[in-house]
């Protein structure tokens, strides 16, 4: 019987069985143990979270295999992990240590500053970061089976995630108002591929799952994307870098699938103890954001 | 007729609008008043941890089992066949709702860049093959008395009936093809 592995719907599949979820930053073993039965529907396996990286600088690279293997064999759900931005040997190496999904991230630094990775030679799925439309489009003609907001990682401040989202979705719901003889137009300007974008049109959505990502510290925050449009929530540093990991996680993941259920949110953000310190993004220079990273 | 879907996570988008493609009124399942709504229930493809934690967690658990064992048809995929299941040989301490009379394995064809399509017989389906797709996808290694087999795989079931109960390891809601949810809906005629 004929067998096709790694194509475009098997990649795009798996965005899909993890939708309504949220993906928790994890470093170690017993966070991800933690994660999971919190009811994380994946693991984004790190050697340091966004937050810190920002706080010690120098080089940010790919976790070390020792480390990625330690967590995926703690847990059942899948395990993500994170390459530089072009950097396709790190993403060679993480396909075959049998990594689930690539988060080609602008949170490492990144390794070319010119050209993101040809997706499509891999068979295991990518997510990359996005602020705008045409980057959503140009991260998924290159194959990209998932997209995130950028947000501004590491800072536990929602504000850029929104930013990014709201972005992204108001031109998605400009395209319905724009006729099809001025599509080659909007592409060239969007800096998008036409076949991507008249797609995107007719789906009146992107044809990839869009999770939110970049900030995002309490359930409040989690429901906000949710409402916003997000497919599903990336937390970062905000559960292992709050008071009562546990608890925090938990309730970000109930947060997720009762978003618009203001007094089940009511009863899951009571308690949690403190959330992780913030960072006012307007206080950062330009040099020390993150997500101006990639284009 | 109503269908519900359970809607805590996962593919519940796709079924819904397979559902609506067959004119089919549909809810979304959050609590298990929902339940007391619906002539029949999907359970989604998703992750099968996070699904078991919420139903646990907000107090469906024990009702969704109640209702599917007086009758309640049930369409399960993927995730949602392995919290139906009696036994996960590989994670025995995984809770699950005890209701279909299988036992299987969890992530058994490997990791996410073993996931597959293949183009599977189901005579019940018709002589059509029918495009499935595996995602992380359990394998079923045991079936007990009474469980009917519509389809397998490298000799393992991939498609089984028991009672009201429909449990599929791949995706049905990925594909274009009606003909399982049809299926599942001439059951409930």
């Amino acid at each position: 019987m004929e067998v096709i592995l790694g194509n475009e719907k098997v990649k795009r599949g798996l965005a899909q069985m993890l939708k309504g979820g949220v993906i928790m930053d994890v470093t170690n073993a017993e966070q991800a143990e933690i994660a999971e039965s919190a009811g994380a529907v994946a693991v984004m396996a790190l050697e340091r979270v966004p937050a810190d990286i920002r706080a010690q600088g120098g080089v940010a690279r790919m976790a070390d295999p020792k480390k990625i293997k330690e967590i995926m064999s703690a847990v059942s759900i899948p395990v993500m992990a994170k390459v530089r931005i072009g950097h396709f040997v790190e993403a060679q190496i993480l396909e075959a240590l049998g990594v689930d999904f690539i988060d080609e991230s602008e949170v490492l630094t990144p390794a070319d500053e010119k050209y993101h990775i040809n997706k499509h030679l891999f068979k295991v799925p990518f997510v990359c970061g996005a602020r705008d439309l045409g980057e959503a489009l140009r991260r998924i003609a290159e194959g990209a089976a998932m997209i995130r907001t950028k947000g501004e990682a590491g800072t536990g401040n929602v504000v850029e995630a929104v930013r990014h989202m709201r972005q992204i979705m108001d031109e998605i719901r400009s395209l319905a108002l724009i006729p099809d003889e001025e599509l080659v137009t909007k592409a060239k300007e969007l800096g998008a591929p036409l076949e991507v974008l008249i797609e995107t049109k007719k789906l009146g959505r992107l044809p990839v799952v869009n999770f939110a990502a970049g900030g995002i510290a309490t359930p409040a925050d989690a429901a906000l994307m949710m409402h916003l449009g997000a497919d599903g929530v990336f937390v970062g540093s905000g559960i292992f870098k709050s008071k009562d990991p546990r608890k925090r996680a938990r309730a970000i993941v109930l947060a997720v699938t009762y978003y618009n259920d203001p007094e089940v949110l009511a009863e899951i953000s009571e308690d949690l103890g403190e959330p992780m310190p913030g960072i006012d993004v307007r206080q950062l220079s330009e040099k020390e954001l993150l997500q101006i990273r990639g284009w | 007729m109503k269908i519900g879907i359970l809607a805590i996570q996962g593919s519940v988008e796709e079924h819904k609008v397979i559902l609506e493609k067959l004119g089919i009124e549909n809810v979304l399942v959050k609590k298990a008043k929902d339940l007391d709504t619906i002539d029949g229930l999907i359970l989604p493809g998703g992750e099968s941890t996070t699904l078991i934690h919420i139903l646990k967690t907000m107090d469906i658990f024990e009702y969704l089992k109640e209702k599917i064992k007086k009758g309640l048809p049930v369409l399960s995929t993927c995730a949602g066949l392995i919290i139906l299941a009696k036994q996960i040989e590989n994670y025995p301490n995984q809770n699950s709702l005890d209701v279909l009379n299988i036992t299987l394995s969890r992530n058994a064809y490997g990791r996410q860049r073993e996931s597959f399509i293949t183009y599977l017989p189901i005579p019940i389906l018709g002589d059509e093959p029918y495009e499935a797709v595996f995602i992380r996808a359990p394998k079923i290694i045991k079936t007990g008395e009474g469980v009917k087999i519509h389809a397998t795989f490298q000799d393992s079931p991939v498609f089984v009936e028991e009672g009201n109960i429909l449990g599929l390891t791949f995706h049905p809601e990925l594909t274009n093809d009606l003909r399982i949810h049809k299926y599942f809906l001439s059951k409930m005629r």
